[in-house]
């Protein structure tokens, strides 16, 4: 998933992890990965399988836009 | 989206049989001895990975710290690969460094980096830490995402269009994209 790493390099406030599931398997069940690739984007934002830059952008957007529920 | 490149590692680490793929060894296995240990001379890279690489590299700018992290305890056998894979993938360009830390020893650079996992790659720019990381030996597909980071990192240039590009100036908070991938 190419765009998470240059959206790190296109802004300071952007970061990109990218995890290798089943070295992780713990990480992997506690963020309920089922297929591959899959994108968290803080934690509450999530999709599965590579998307359009548009739409890659769009989650990113309603990850910030939208203050997670307390 | 523009093309990050001439050539498509996707069909170059897309896993099929006969292409190149830096294969590495699955699942946290016991170590088993061997006698070359730390300086073990196997390779992981091919020939024709080092030279897909290299013509890949000779669009790096400036230059790339590869900051790897690693605990012989916690994965051992995982932790030497990753470090022998991305020594051999620094071999490559004279624009990238390479430093091997600790997790358990190095905690303040760990804490640092936000780094809680090994293996670890931390992909570095000259100047800024952009926040890309790595948890896993990047093998298959992800090889060809770290091979993409390191360059993006090193031109500044990352392949996005103008409308992202303007979108990501005005976020207002932090983003933290965690991207679960396979080897394959």
């Amino acid at each position: 998933m190419r765009l998470a790493q240059h959206m790190a390099v296109a802004s300071d406030r952007v970061r990109s992890t990218t995890i290798e599931a089943t070295e992780f398997p713990e990480l992997s069940r506690a963020y309920h990965v089922m297929g591959v690739p899959k994108v968290v984007i803080n934690d509450r934002v999530q999709f599965e399988g590579a998307v359009p830059e548009k739409d890659f952008l769009g989650a990113v957007l309603q990850a910030v836009t939208h203050p997670r529920p307390r | 989206m523009p093309d990050a490149g001439g050539w498509d590692f996707r069909k170059m680490w897309s896993g099929r049989a006969g292409s190149c793929c830096p294969r590495v060894q699955q699942g946290r296995a016991e170590p088993t001895p061997r006698a070359g240990g730390y300086n073990d001379a196997m390779s992981i890279l091919t020939e024709r990975d080092r030279a897909a690489v290299r013509k890949e590299f000779e669009r790096l700018t400036g230059t790339v710290k590869l900051v790897v992290f690693s605990q012989e305890l916690l994965a051992g056998d995982l932790c030497r690969q990753n470090e022998t894979l991305v020594r051999e993938v620094a071999e490559l360009s004279d624009k990238i460094t390479v430093e091997i830390l600790n997790l358990a020893l190095d905690r303040e650079r760990a804490a640092k980096y936000g780094v809680d996992q090994v293996p670890a790659i931390v992909v570095e720019g000259a100047d800024a830490d952009h926040g890309i990381r790595f948890y896993g030996i990047p093998s298959g597909y992800e090889f060809s995402n770290l091979i993409d980071s390191i360059v993006v990192v090193s031109t500044g240039e990352p392949a996005l269009s103008e409308e992202t590009l303007s979108a990501l100036r005005t976020l207002a908070a932090d983003v933290d994209i965690k991207v679960f991938s396979t080897p394959t």
